[in-house]
């Protein structure tokens, strides 16, 4: 279908830093034991895409990931991955990889995001209008817990929401006005050319950029050559183009649509009928000018397409979205993780053993040779890998990762405890992100502290 | 008002009371009141007159040795004297006659009829099979219980094809997990058994190349060649693994039945469940079947629109086999972004012509199979998302022609370079200069102060208004509209915007508008060889309209578009829209009545698209060959349908 698709697993975000680390970067933290990037890479496997370029900042987590993909996905997937400096931000990890992307279109996926929509509806839309961008926007996700306790919820009321303004035409196919969180403070400036043109436009703050993109290669291409302050694509080339849409700067080459086709007569009444029989877009009508004859001004387009409400649609960009995504991925969008469900709504490896008395409740994942002691509790959290947990333990709403201690009578609520933590005795904590590297916690904590 | 009643006198249309005459006389006051002279020849008359220059090509008499035997048992019914057989447009007329009547099967009809039979033949026959994959389920069931306790350990042991399949498209997935289903049957089918599936398949081949790509159902038969045929190397021996078991669960049902049915008939019915079903596995949009269809109507595919895009879109990488610009064209004609039979026409030719520059011969492959089969899949996949037109069908018949003539001979870079050509002769020849041709016609017949009327948007038309403005004519269009496409809007104002004095009203003020209207002038999608007008729906509500006003109804059609079909109503052919769309009304959020109509059992919606127009409510029909009464269309089917189409 010429296409390529390039997948940004990004380095060692700084938003996630309690749980991200030089040997677990970003795109290999566990949603529910596997790597958020598996997530990505699956969506595009089953989509049939087998060739895929994947981005890493950092040559340490690049060996990394590269490490983790030939080992998981041999024989599956052909995938190159790519190391870029950090820091370097999306924009320039596209123009580092600029010279191998060869073919017409380029789909440019996140790493972290944990979603059901098939990347073909992007691919599809981009295709359907020969557009420049088409970017995948979802509605922002509910934050927090579903059924928080009392303390979290009065903690998201206080925090800032990161409100995306969206600008879009009636028909809510093309892109007209984009701008992120940080632009916010400030007043939103809409071109009153497009405003103009298009004569009504739905601002929404209720979406959100899903970071998905289709972009024509070219045209990133020049974009990234010619702007080279542009960082970001979301933040820098997203908003450029849909700011110059309709007085584009950029030289189409090969130019799309009709603009080849007016060499000649036959050809150029061919084109006529073309055109006459499809309904113009505003871009087409701006551009033909007032008079209507030929066309005077270039245009070029930006789509968007809305991801539905019944899909899944996260990105794993802060250690909320963590803790939101593990829920999730075992409770309501279970079809995502690709385990088998038991009749009780959970998953429990066969080799992990419980003690007596020990529950565990629905939406719950119990990794592979973990040990729990008598009279555990557990609801709705994941527990990794080779977990000792000790007797009268209570888990509730939390990650636990990979071969982690705890000892009895200890009390974890809305938690991470990373890879190797130990936990002494009767520890009580709460919504506390405990790092690893065998440290040892002895005190109870509560708030948001992290070790 | 007595200057157009006299220039009505003038130009009355008396052309389509042949049809009446047969079936029901009139009036004998009035016939006789018509000299019987001008009865075929008014349009012809008219046509000549003005038109010194560009006279309408004079069609040669038919040539049919049963011609005079035909029309002996005729004459006597016919409420004329014998038309003089000198002038060759009146026995022109008269043989049309023939075959609108239709009281004798004379040697046309009695042609198209014989395609059509043997058409119902193959659909009938291929019906066949289907009643054997029911009948023996009991066959089926004790291979699927014993594989299904294999699987596992296959699975186990071939970890990473069984990934590979599982990414691949979903009904590659289906058939690699019967393949592994019946693999232990591989082993027990017996030597005969093998031959017979040989002999099976090479009949198979031999019937498509025999019968090359004349009708579109045949086309089956390659395209299930190019679905086998471009499926990936691994799987080449699982999909005869796959044909061994199916062969033995339809015993000796032979293969070539079922891959018959691979490609719908174009006229398939689908009110038949089990022929749907096997239709909706093979179709790439998967489409689900709206609920509430009307009762005469259950024949014609209708499907939930809201469902179909998406789901063609998800797919957007599976469809590898598909060419970027042919899935593209599929998408807009899904999307409604392109409609408009000769926009669709060409938006395809033109995505078929990037399709062959990209194609490369596979190796021990002809080019000239190959690509057909690759032609019959990307069509296939159109008609998945919306059943074709006569022009596209028309055009296809074209191609895959051309196709088969090149020479083996011919290098590949010279054989695509010649393709190219030829589409673009198409083109060129059949939709461009047609329509050039047409308005040179067409403008003959505007005069200073008409008032025409113009219905939906038809690119023909548009060009006609557009020449006669630029001539500096003096007159009025008046462009009729309709819901839900209210495509009219979009012809009007490009008309307004070169300057041309437009009146726009909605089809129910027809009648009112008709007092002050001279000339109605329609688009269409199709002319059928009765001289049937296959066209927008509300097409044949205006010519009806104009018809009692004795308002001349010109019709402008590309011959391309012309079909040897005979069509009297337009139920049993005919495509349905969406139906959400006249249950809605755009800007207007509070007329919501129908909301939820779909939970209602006893309510249904109808959206047609097509209608047909009969031959007697048309004055006239334009096309490239020159103008014709519409019973002349036979002849042009005949003399040049053919012939042209195939050179």
């Amino acid at each position: 279908m010429d296409f390529q698709v390039v997948v940004l697993a990004g380095g060692t975000s700084k938003k996630l830093v309690p749980l991200v680390s030089k040997e677990v970067p970003k795109a290999l933290l566990p949603v529910a034991n596997r790597p958020v990037l598996s997530y990505v890479l699956e969506q595009l496997e089953l989509s049939n895409i087998k060739d895929l370029i994947v981005v890493v900042e950092g040559a340490d987590a690049a060996l990394c990931v590269g490490g983790w993909i030939s080992a998981a996905y041999v024989d599956r997937l052909h995938v190159e991955v790519a190391t870029v400096p950090e820091d370097v931000g999306t924009a320039g990890a596209l123009r580092a990889i600029a010279h191998h992307l060869t073919a017409k279109d380029v789909l440019v996926v996140s790493g972290d995001l944990v979603s059901d929509v098939p990347p073909g509806a992007v691919t599809a839309a981009h295709r359907r209008h020969d557009a420049v961008v088409t970017a995948m926007i979802c509605s922002v996700p509910v934050s927090g817990l579903s059924e928080a306790g009392s303390s979290g919820a009065k903690d998201k009321t206080k925090k800032p929401g990161r409100y995306n303004i969206i600008g879009m035409d009636p028909t809510k196919q093309f892109l007209l006005h984009i701008a992120t969180g940080a632009e916010l403070e400030k007043d939103t400036r809409i071109r009153k050319s497009i405003l103009r043109a298009v004569g009504q436009m739905d601002i929404r703050a209720d979406l959100m950029d899903a970071h998905m993109y289709a972009f024509n290669r070219s045209v990133l291409q020049e974009v990234l050559d010619q702007k080279d302050k542009f960082q970001s694509l979301k933040q820098d080339v997203l908003p450029y183009l849909v700011r110059s849409q309709l007085k584009s700067e950029i030289l189409i080459n090969g130019a799309p649509q009709g603009q080849q086709a007016k060499e000649n007569g036959n050809d150029k009444v061919s084109y006529r009928i073309l055109a006459n029989a499809s309904t113009p877009s505003f871009h087409e009508l701006y551009a033909l000018g007032p008079n209507g004859s030929a066309p005077v001004r270039r245009t070029h387009k930006c789509c968007v397409y809305i991801a539905s409400n019944s899909k899944y649609c996260v990105r794993l960009n802060s250690i909320q979205a963590f803790m939101d995504i593990n829920r999730d991925v075992i409770g309501e969008a279970n079809h995502l993780s690709g385990y088998n469900f038991s009749a009780q709504n959970n998953i429990i490896h066969p080799s992990a053993e419980l003690g007596s008395k020990t529950t565990v409740g629905p939406h719950c994942m119990l990794g592979e040779g973990s040990q729990m002691g008598d009279k555990c509790s557990v609801k709705r959290s994941v527990i990794g890998r080779h977990c000792r947990i000790g007797s009268n333990v209570k888990v509730v709403n939390s990650v636990v990762m990979n071969h982690v201690t705890i000892g009895d009578g200890c009390s974890i609520q809305g938690s991470v405890i990373c890879s190797n933590a130990q936990l002494q005795e009767r520890v009580a904590l709460k919504d506390c992100q405990v790092l690893s590297l065998s440290t040892s916690v002895f005190l109870s904590l509560s708030s948001n502290e992290y070790l | 008002m007595d200057s157009r009643r006299s220039s009505r006198a003038v130009i009355d249309p008396k052309v389509r009371q042949v049809g009446f005459f047969t079936s029901a006389p009139l009036p004998p006051d009035r016939t006789q009141s018509d000299p019987p002279d001008p009865i075929r020849s008014p349009p012809l008359a008219d046509a000549s007159s003005p038109g010194n220059s560009l006279s309408p090509v004079m069609i040669p008499p038919p040539r049919h040795p049963s011609d005079s035997l035909l029309r002996l048992p005729h004459s006597p019914s016919d409420a004329f004297p014998p038309p003089s057989p000198t002038t060759t447009t009146t026995s022109l007329g008269d043989f049309s006659d023939d075959v609108t009547a239709a009281s004798s099967p004379p040697p046309a009809a009695a042609r198209v009829r014989g395609r059509g039979s043997s058409v119902k033949q193959q659909g009938a026959a291929s019906s066949f099979p289907g009643g054997g994959f029911e009948v023996p389920p009991s066959v089926k069931a004790p291979s699927s219980v014993p594989a299904s306790g294999l699987t596992t350990v296959s699975v186990v042991k071939l970890p990473p094809g069984i990934s590979e399949n599982a990414g691949g498209s979903v009904s590659v997935e289906v058939q690699s997990d019967r393949a592994l289903n019946s693999k232990p049957l591989k082993e027990k089918t017996s030597k005969a058994e093998r031959r017979a599936i040989q002999e099976a398949q090479r009949a198979a081949k031999a019937a498509a190349k025999a019968e090359g790509i004349k009708t579109p159902a045949v086309t089956a038969l390659a395209n299930a060649k190019s679905a086998k045929s471009t499926k990936p190397s691994p799987q080449r021996n699982d999909s005869a693994v796959v044909v061994a078991a199916s062969e033995k669960k339809g015993g000796d049902r032979s293969v070539e039945k079922d891959r018959k049915k691979d490609v719908p008939h174009p006229r398939m019915q689908y009110d038949d469940k089990s022929r749907v079903q096997k239709l909706k596995k093979r179709s790439v949009v998967k489409p689900t079947e709206a609920r509430n269809r009307v009762e005469l109507f259950r024949h014609l595919p209708q499907y939930e629109h809201g469902t179909q895009l998406p789901v063609l879109q998800s797919k957007f990488f599976q469809l590898d086999t598909l060419h970027p610009a042919v899935y593209k064209v599929g998408l807009q004609y899904l999307s409604g972004d392109i409609c408009g039979g000769n926009a669709r026409c060409i938006a395809m030719l033109q995505a078929f012509q990037e399709a062959i520059r990209d194609y490369s011969t596979p190796p021990a492959k002809t080019l000239s199979r190959d690509l057909t089969a690759k032609i019959s899949s990307y069509v296939s996949f159109l008609i998945d998302c919306r059943p074709l037109s006569v022009s596209m069908g028309n055009a296809i018949r074209f191609l895959k022609s051309q196709i088969a003539k090149i020479p083996i001979s011919l290098s590949e870079s010279e054989a695509k370079a010649t393709l190219h050509s030829d589409i673009e002769r198409f083109i060129n020849e059949k939709i461009i200069l047609a329509d050039r041709v047409i308005v040179k016609h067409a403008v003959t017949k505007i005069r200073d102060g008409d008032v025409l009327l113009t219905y939906g948007s038809s690119s023909a038309v548009e060009m006609i208004l557009q020449h006669a403005h630029e001539l500096g004519k003096q007159f009025r269009v008046v462009i009729v509209d309709s819901r839900p496409k209210h495509e009219g809007k979009l012809l009007l104002r490009r008309l307004v915007r070169k300057g041309l004095s437009c009146t726009y009203t909605h089809i129910n003020a027809i009648s009112y508008i008709m007092h002050e209207v001279t000339r109605v002038f329609l688009g269409a999608s199709s002319v059928l060889s009765n001289g049937t007008v296959y066209s927008r729906v509300g097409t044949a509500c205006v010519a009806m309209v104009a018809y009692g006003f004795h308002i001349p109804v010109l019709v402008c059609c590309e011959a391309y578009k012309f079909h040897e079909r005979v069509q009297l109503d337009s139920i049993c052919s005919n495509e349905l829209g969406d139906p959400d769309s006249i249950s809605k009304v755009p800007g207007r959020e509070d007329i919501n009545h129908l909301d939820g109509w779909d939970k209602s059992e006893n309510l249904q919606l109808l959206n047609l698209i097509y209608d047909a127009t009969p031959s007697d409510y048309v004055s006239l029909i334009i096309t490239d060959y020159g103008m014709i009464p519409p019973t002349s269309v036979p002849v042009i089917v005949r003399e040049y349908g053919r012939g042209q189409l195939w050179i």
